[in-house]
Formats: C-alpha cells, structure tokens, sequence
C-alpha cells in the first residue's frame, strides 16, 4: 500500500533520470555522427534530429533562428526552460525525489540531489568540443550511479517497483527515439546508403547506447541496418532493447496489480507479446520509422493508462515530453 | 574573547571556563585552528548535499538554503535541565487545561483571571472548537517553549509555540552531524542523547487516536514541498515510518478521513498537521485554500480522526494572552510556576502604552499574533525614524502590540574565522503531550551570527547549534 501521489513521484523520478541519460545519449550520437566528413552544404542538418527525435523542434524555432550544434547544444544541456534539457531532467527528478524523501534511501536522494547542485555549475563554455564527451559521460555515469545504488540499497517493496517500472517505460520511449534518429539525419545522396557514412552512422547508434561491443559478440559481423535494429528492438536480452525493456514493465505491472486485471497490464502484455514473436524483415517491409512511429504512441497511451490505474488521475501532470 | 555584561554561557566573569565546558575548552585548545575549520567545511557539505534546507519566502521562488550551522555546542548541566524540565512540562500542562477550559466551561474567564474579551474576541479562538471534546482534553501535542538567560543567567521563557512549531529536525541533525565530527567528546562524556524524539512523537501520536481504534494510522500533513518547513515534515514522517501526505492525498467520506493509495482508500486516524488552521478545511475556513481537505474539521469534531495540534491552539500562545501563562499555572494546577515570564506590558492597557512610547527606544516591541521574529521593533537598535514609523502602527491599534524590556540574552561562543566569539542564543526545548508528558533532553538552540544582533530566528539570519545536556 502506498500514496497514489507517492507512487506517481517515483515513477516520474525514475524516468526523469532515465531522461537525463538518453538526452545525453541522443546528443552523444548526434555529436558523432556530425564528426564524419561531409558535404560542407550539410553541415548542422545532424542537429534537427535531436529536436524532432525529443519533439522540441518547434519550441526550439520558436526561441532561435538558426538550428546549428552550439545552439542545439545548449538548448538540450542547460537550458531550463527546455523541457528535455539535461538540467530541466535532473531538476525534475530531484523535485519527485524530494516529494518522497521519506521513501527513498537517503543515498538515492543525495546522489540526486548532488547531481542537480553541479549540474547548475555547468556554463556555454562547458559545451566546447573537447569537453562535450566528458560531459555526456559524467551525465550517463550519474544515472547509472543512480539505478546502482537504488538496487544495492532500495527495499523491493512496491516503491521500488513503481522506481523500476518508470525506468523501464522511459528507456523503451528512449531507445526508440534514438533508434529513429537514423531517419531524420539524411544521408548526402542515395549512392551513400550502405557506404561508409551509412556504416559510420549506425555504428554511432549503437555506440550512443552502449551497444557497440554487445553487437559484435552476438553477430561477428559487418554493421547492418537490419541487425541493429533486430538488436536493439528484438532482443531479449540487450537492456536498452525494446523487448527487454517491454518484458520487464510488464513483469512489473503484473506484480503491482497483485491479480487484478487492468488495461495497462493487458497493453503492456500486448506489446511485450509483439516484440517476443516479432520478426526483423516484417518491420523493416512495412518502414523503421513507421514502426517506431507506433511504438512510441502506444507507450504513450500505456503511460497514460499506467497513471490512471494507479496514480489516480489521468495524464500525468509531470509528463512534459511533446512528442 | 571580549567579556561583557551579558551572561555567558561557558565563561565565568574571571575568565575561567565554567566546569561544564571544560572538556570543550581543552578541545578548541588541543584542536589546530585550520582543522576545526575544515570540519566547519565538511559539515556545510554535507548539510547542503543531504539537502538539510529551508526555503526562504520573498526570494526568488524554491531558494533554498541551509541554516547555518555553529559546530559549538550549547551545554546545559544536567542539574540544571532537571530543573527547566520541570518547569516546561508544568507550564504546558496548564497551556493544554487552559485550552481545554476555554472551549468548554470557561472557568477561569467566569473567576475573572484573564479578562474574558481577551479569549472570546481574539481572532485566534475558534468558534468551531466550542464544546467539542478531544482525546484525553490535550490541545497543543506538540509545543516549543522558548527559552532566554537574562544578565545573571536565569531562565526566562520567551514565547509559548503551541501551533506547529518547527525545528526539532535541527536538533536532531545537528546531533547527528556533532557526532560525526566529534565523537571524542561523545567518548570522553555523559552526553544525554536525543535520538529518540521520533518515537516519542509518534507515542504520543497514537496516545491521542479516536476512541476504539487499535493500531491507529498515523500521517504527517505538509503543505508541500515549497513550504519552508518541508524538509522536517518529510524527515519526521520518515523517521516516525509514517506517510507524508498533502492535502490532495486526503479525502472525507462519511466524516471519515481516507488517504488514496495505489490500493485504494486507506483509512488515517491521526493526523500530525503542519498546516495553519486557516487552510486546513475549505469548507470551514478560508474558502480558497488549496492545502486542505474538505470535511476534514467536520470529521474532527465528531472525533473521527485526531488532529495534532488541535484546532485553535494559537488562543493559547497569543502574546496577548502570555502575561496570563503564570497565573494559569496556579489557577489550574495550585502551583508556584517554575519558570518566569518576561515582564510584559500591553499597550492595550493606558498606563503601559504611555511607558512604552515614552521608551521605544529601550523596549522590544512585538505584535500580538505575529511570529518568526517578522514585524518587530529592538528599541536599542533601531533608527530614529523606525521608531517614528512603528510609534504610528501602535498608535493605530494599541491593541495588537505589546513590549518588553529589552533582554540582555545570554551568549555562548561560536565558531569565526578568527576563533571563538560570543553571539547571543536562545533555547527551544520541545514538550509532548499524550498519555504522559514527555520531553527530549535538549532542545534547538538558535544563535544571533551577527555580532550584537538579539534576532535568532533562521528566517532573519540565525543559526544553530546542537544542545548538550551534560550529565556531571
């Protein structure tokens, strides 16, 4: 038994970390990609995926009028006012985790909490290119500091399973945003698809989720499209996939609903069904993007049915993600 | 060190360290400067990363900020405490009769001890108390009494806080972080410990839940987050183990109070409330709150559920109704009370308020229903056209305001860059009201950082120290 509102806090504490992580992981391969030699006419087009991928496109126009990497930069590292940014992120995850000292470890709440005190720190001048790694990878290392120290010291009571829970339906919205960042950054011609740019460009995607190493153990092979996607999507075992990430959000799900049957058990059911049989070439016959498309807005009416099974209410008031 | 005339603390006039603050003398002496320092540091650290803050009102929106923390500890002998526990709990004792009394015979009004207009038109009694009985007649739960030394070292209390008063957070922070940085002293003394505030609270919580029921729900009711208390709400619900709710995690039905769990409803007995009475239930009082739950004073006063503190305490710490305190004591309990009042004069009365006007300048003057030190005059600091300014708001309404002398607090040595110097404390000891009476030994002590300043209040630049009860 716990507060609707408690349960909501930890739930969107959780993805607000999860958040934090994959805007640097989005970044990170953003930044990458815009390292292999081009056409100097492309130059800054890899910095428009960022924004549609997180769906701040037009809040982003609507403030700048030139999208280039230092703006895009800035806008989704320090801006505060950008609902995706990296401190926007830490600043909400800390503001549910202080709604709920009282139920999460007090190391939970102070690796939080210190985040967003140095976080505040970080200035434009930060966001040079020999820094810019260094930062992404400070950000990634404080969630996964986060996530570590939740399970070393975390009672497994249902708290920690609302914590989980939105860790997982965050990382599933995530990994399929950043899977689609391929679509959004063009290639120079149609020649290049499968040349070396393509290569350099999926070989970024799997880097942005640490998945790079994981895919030359399991295919021992070249990098192709079909098999990042099979990786990242169909996996069972990867845990940035969308399987994996689908398998345990509904575990979770059905132990929180202790046998009571509920429409989001049942939709996480459904879309952890279609990912266990999925098959790679299906998805691809009917487009990636269109895929993913879909996938993003039935975890978003998963979301929502989530919120008004157990918080009591709705559309999350904290949800302020647009896409 | 300069000596003043001020009672200090931890030094005789001779100069002699008083033998109470021996072992800590030898300790500043044996200690390097520059290591005291870094611990000064270090605990500042670690107040800021466990996130030990208040948020400040009138700043920009959710500052927050630590209270400032002195690492020298205010000691008390434990002969002496004894005598202050004594005297506190006998004081409360009367508060919580007094307030008893006035919602239901009015006794000592009817025997003429305290001019009756004094209770039934002050704005803080509440009409909505009259008659209805609460478990074990007991009104203020939880009270902070403060406490002042005066020039030769006796005990004054300053102020009666029987609404929600704060604090107790720091008391028990500031001990724990006292024991990080030195446990030596720990060691090498008799120190009475604190640590188990939490669960005397929560006894004396469930002490008071409505009759016939067994294992009552306790919660602790925040106004949220962006109140400046919220850090001690959300770590006395975590100590205690209890939930931490707001006002929309409430609701009434059937005059019963049920909280929302991803279960369902849940049913709370008792309610530890750190909200003011005026935003508790829209229903009752102000129409626009958005802290409160509707119904929550019709549940209450059909004793469905307990609220901690009750409704209406603040008729009894009202500054109007303080100079009365003692005689409550002997009207209620036929005793001597134990510790004295500040004398006080009431400018509603002719005589005080033409003493007072003709001394602003030496007085301290305060409004009746203020509090955390906000719209006061310190004669003795003030500026000529202050005192021209405030003569004009007493002139408005005499009635709201009273005066005291101005108190030469006593001083204990803090912490500076340069050393140790004096600044002048005070001492909240918190009392709690259940089945029995029960005290922690010790209590928040606050200290004035500026030099000279008298004001201790966190929201006005004060810090704290942790309180020793020091057994000899």
């Amino acid at each position: 038994m716990m507060l609707s509102r408690t349960a909501s806090n930890l739930y969107w504490m959780a993805r607000y970390v999860e958040r934090m992580e994959n805007t640097a992981r989005i970044l990170d391969v953003t930044y990458r990609m815009s390292l292999v030699p081009k056409d100097s006419r492309l130059a800054d087009q890899e910095w428009y995926a960022p924004l549609y991928i997180t769906g701040t496109l037009y809040p982003f126009t609507g403030r700048f009028n030139e999208v280039n990497a230092r703006g895009v930069l800035h806008f989704m590292t320090i801006d505060p006012d950008s609902p995706s940014s990296i401190v926007a992120c830490a600043r909400a995850a800390r503001e549910n985790a202080r709604a709920v000292r009282g139920r999460i470890t007090s190391e939970m709440w102070e690796i939080l909490n210190a985040t967003w005190l140095e976080i505040q720190k970080i200035t434009d001048a930060e966001l040079t290119s020999d820094r810019l790694l260094a930062l992404f990878e400070w950000v990634k290392e404080r969630s996964h500091l986060f996530r570590g120290v939740t399970v070393g010291t975390m009672l497994q009571d249902e708290a920690f399973q609302f914590n989980r829970l939105g860790t997982f339906m965050e990382r599933a919205d995530n990994t399929a945003r950043i899977l689609d960042v391929k679509y959004h950054v063009l290639l120079p011609s149609l020649q290049d698809v499968g040349g070396a740019v393509d290569y350099y460009q999926w070989a970024a995607v799997l880097r942005s989720v640490s998945s790079f190493e994981s895919y030359r153990k399991v295919y021992r092979d070249v990098i192709t499209p079909l098999r990042v996607a099979e990786l990242l999507i169909l996996r069972a075992d990867m845990p940035r996939s969308l399987h994996h990430c689908m398998r345990e959000a509904y575990e979770i799900l059905r132990a929180i609903s202790r046998g009571q049957s509920n429409e989001a058990t049942r939709l996480a059911g459904e879309m952890h069904a279609g990912l266990q049989f999925g098959r790679v070439d299906t998805i691809f016959a009917a487009g990636l993007h269109e895929y993913l498309t879909e996938f993003l807005r039935r975890t978003g009416v998963l979301s929502d049915e989530v919120a008004r099974t157990f918080f009591g209410g709705g559309q999350s008031q904290q949800q302020v993600q647009a896409a | 060190m300069s000596f003043d005339s001020y009672y200090n603390e931890m030094y005789l006039a001779d100069g002699a360290v008083r033998s109470h603050y021996q072992a800590l003398a030898d300790w500043i002496a044996t200690t390097p400067h520059d290591r005291i320092k870094q611990m000064r540091d270090a605990a500042n650290m670690l107040f800021h990363r466990v996130g030990i803050t208040f948020a400040v009102y009138g700043e920009d929106a959710g500052a927050e900020r630590l209270i400032p923390f002195d690492m020298l500890p205010h000691i008390i002998p434990a002969t002496e405490w004894r005598l202050l526990e004594r005297g506190l709990k006998q004081r409360v004792r009367a508060l919580n009769m007094f307030l008893h009394d006035v919602y239901h015979g009015q006794e000592i009004l009817r025997a003429g001890r305290i001019p009756a207009e004094r209770v039934n038109g002050n704005k803080l009694f509440k009409q909505e108390m009259v008659g209805v009985d609460v478990p074990g007649g007991i009104y203020a739960h939880v009270a902070g009494i403060d406490l002042v030394r005066a020039g030769a070292g006796e005990y004054y209390v300053l102020e009666d806080n029987l609404r929600t008063p704060s604090g107790v957070s720091y008391m028990l922070e500031n001990r724990k972080m006292m024991m990080r940085l030195v446990p030596e002293l720990f060691a090498r003394q008799s120190i009475a410990p604190v640590e188990h505030y939490p669960d005397l609270l929560l006894d004396t919580l469930r002490a008071v839940a409505p009759a016939n029921v067994e294992n009552a729900v306790v919660v602790v009711l925040t106004p949220g987050q962006f109140n400046s208390a919220y850090f001690e709400h959300a770590f006395l619900a975590q100590q205690m183990g209890v939930e931490l709710v707001e006002g929309a995690d409430l609701f009434v039905a059937d005059d019963t109070v049920y909280m929302r769990t991803t279960t369902g409803p849940q049913r709370v007995d008792v309610i530890y409330r750190r909200i003011d009475d005026e935003f508790l239930d829209p229903q009752v009082f102000r129409p626009d709150s958005m802290l409160g739950v509707p119904g929550l004073v019709s549940a209450y006063r059909r004793g469905r559920v307990t609220l901690c503190n009750a409704v209406g305490t603040g008729v009894g710490d009202d500054k109007s109704i303080y100079p009365f305190v003692p005689d409550m004591i002997r009207f209620y309990l036929g005793e001597e009370p134990l510790l004295n009042n500040v004398p006080t004069w009431q400018l509603r009365n002719r005589e005080d308020l033409e003493y007072t006007l003709a001394h602003l300048d030496e007085l301290v003057v305060k409004e009746v229903h203020g509090s955390g030190g906000y719209g006061m005059l310190i004669g003795p600091t003030s500026t000529e056209r202050e005192r021209e300014a405030y003569r004009q708001r007493i002139l408005d309404g005499p009635e709201n305001f009273i005066s005291q002398p101005t108190l030469s607090l006593s001083t204990c040595p803090i912490f500076v860059d340069q050393g140790v110097a004096p600044r002048h404390i005070d001492l909240r000891p918190f009392v709690l009201s259940g089945k029995d009476v029960v005290m922690c030994p010790g209590g928040l002590t606050r200290v004035a950082l500026r030099e000279g300043s008298l004001v201790v209040n966190s929201s006005q630049g004060g810090g704290t120290k942790d309180t020793w009860i020091l057994n000899g």
